[in-house]
């Protein structure tokens, strides 16, 4: 069914449509009419799930950690300064292999306060365990988040979907909502569930070899993620990257999120022009799409909304540790500064050229 | 994953009695059996019967704690080498 959906209320629709049982959150913007579309759901009875207040978002993902340890499908969502908060637990969930999905409303890390969307926050999670995946758009969002609890449950690591501060979570776009999901999320086996009767621990003291192992066995599972991505069953297909006109391109831009739409339009205008230039979207940071990235073959252009201090943009760290090829990374658009079609039209020139710089402005 | 999963089971750390620096000594005729040292040992390496306590020293790590509760001074700790 077609309806007019923000970002954030295609989530809330996904997390219905997944009929998850357990939902702790903590109000932050831009995440907070996730939660709070949620919060209604439950009141109006359309979805029966436990909703817990809490005070924190620390506590948040702690109270989704032991209801999905006592194995209900358990769901948050947070912003920026939340998921730093909550960042220990992330670790927490990962390594006790637990298949929580989280929405991430990326937003600018402060200070100075600031809400509007940077990807830094997200890639916070890139060595935690999570799979994390970026949509572009309203309908991704929803879709990505049926697919997390998919994924998810297959593997037993947690997922996270990023979707920009306002530019997806706030704009309303026409969404299609699957009326149901036949099967594709049925109920899996848990590699632990913790319940009255059979006391266990979880995540005590243990030998040093054992952290060894939890990780390495986790890399394992990681690495299925993109066959279970590409296989899933979901009523649209999947894949871990989008390719874009990539046809005989001599020039690639690598990026992810929202602004890759108006990435498009740029290189639609410079193709008109006979520029071959082509885009490959990350719809995944981890795993990370590398055997995408392998076969490049022409220069690659990475345009960073995150920073690394020290070392430069992190997408393209990662991408320069991979290619085959010239890869030049660009860091734009931080603390949400607007990058619009006419910029990544001047910025994809000047890149043919040989003549860009490493930061936008 | 299974590594990281513990159940209740003996010892799971170990012998945990080689920690022990300090050795309680049950002193039975000051015993009055009221098990408090039972209920506060972090080990659960006593035994109450009608016959007095018994302490499992291969797991006993010598904390002490029984003998600061024991309201009767029924336990002593004394070092290991004096024992
Ligand atoms: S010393 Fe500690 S471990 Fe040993 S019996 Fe007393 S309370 Fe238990
Ligand atoms: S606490 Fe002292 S008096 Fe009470 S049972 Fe233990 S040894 Fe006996």
């Amino acid at each position: 069914m077609r309806k007019i959906l923000t970002g954030n209320y295609a989530v809330a629709e996904a997390v219905k449509l997944a009929d998850v049982e357990f939902i702790a959150a903590y109000p932050i913007t831009p995440q907070t009419t996730i939660v709070e579309r949620l919060a209604e759901m439950v009141e109006r009875g359309e979805l029966n799930a436990e909703f817990v207040r809490v005070e924190s978002e620390h506590s948040a993902l702690a109270a989704v950690y032991g209801a999905s340890a006592g194995g209900l499908r358990a769901f948050t969502a947070t912003s920026s300064h939340g998921l730093l908060y909550m960042y220990e637990m992330c670790w927490w969930v990962a390594n006790s292999r637990l298949p929580v999905v989280m929405a991430v409303v990326t937003r600018t890390i402060g200070p100075p306060w600031n809400i509007h969307t940077e990807h830094t926050d997200i890639l916070t999670l890139r060595d935690t365990g999570w799979i994390i995946a970026m949509s572009e758009n309203a309908q991704e969002a929803l879709d990505l988040t049926l697919l997390g609890f998919k994924i998810a449950e297959q593997v037993n690591l947690p997922f996270a979907i990023g979707l920009d501060g306002f530019q997806v979570s706030h704009t309303a776009e026409v969404v299609d909502v699957p009326e149901s999901l036949d099967g594709f999320l049925p109920k899996r086996e848990r590699f632990f569930v913790i319940e009255p009767g059979n006391p266990i621990t979880v995540g005590g003291l243990t030998e040093n070899e054992c952290s060894m192992t939890i990780r390495k066995e986790m890399a394992k599972d990681m690495e299925r993620v993109g066959e279970l991505v590409r296989n899933s069953g979901y009523v649209r297909d999947y894949d871990l990257v989008e390719e874009y006109r990539m046809e005989d391109a001599e020039y690639v831009v690598i990026s992810m999120g929202a602004w890759c739409g108006d990435m498009k339009d740029a290189i639609d205008i410079l193709r008109e022009k006979g520029v071959q230039i082509g885009m490959l979207r990350l719809r995944f940071v981890r795993p990370f799409p590398k055997e995408f990235v392998e076969k490049l073959d022409c220069k690659v252009l990475v345009v960073d909304r995150n920073y690394s201090v020290g070392l430069g943009g992190i997408i393209a760290t990662e991408v320069k540790s991979i290619a085959n090829c010239d890869v030049h990374g660009i860091v734009a658009g931080l603390g949400g500064v607007d990058v619009g079609v006419d910029d990544f039209v001047s910025m994809f020139r000047k890149f043919v050229r040989g003549e860009l710089k490493g930061w936008w402005p | 994953m299974e590594c990281m999963i513990a159940k209740p089971s003996k010892g799971a750390a170990g012998k945990t009695g080689l920690w022990r620096t300090f050795k309680p000594i049950y002193h039975p005729e000051r015993c009055n059996l009221c098990q408090l040292c039972w209920l506060y040992c972090p080990e659960n390496v006593i035994d109450v019967s009608e016959d007095g306590i018994t302490i499992d020293y291969e797991y006993c790590k010598g904390c002490g704690i029984c003998a600061k509760i024991c309201v009767k001074n029924a336990i002593e700790m004394v070092r290991e080498e004096e024992t």
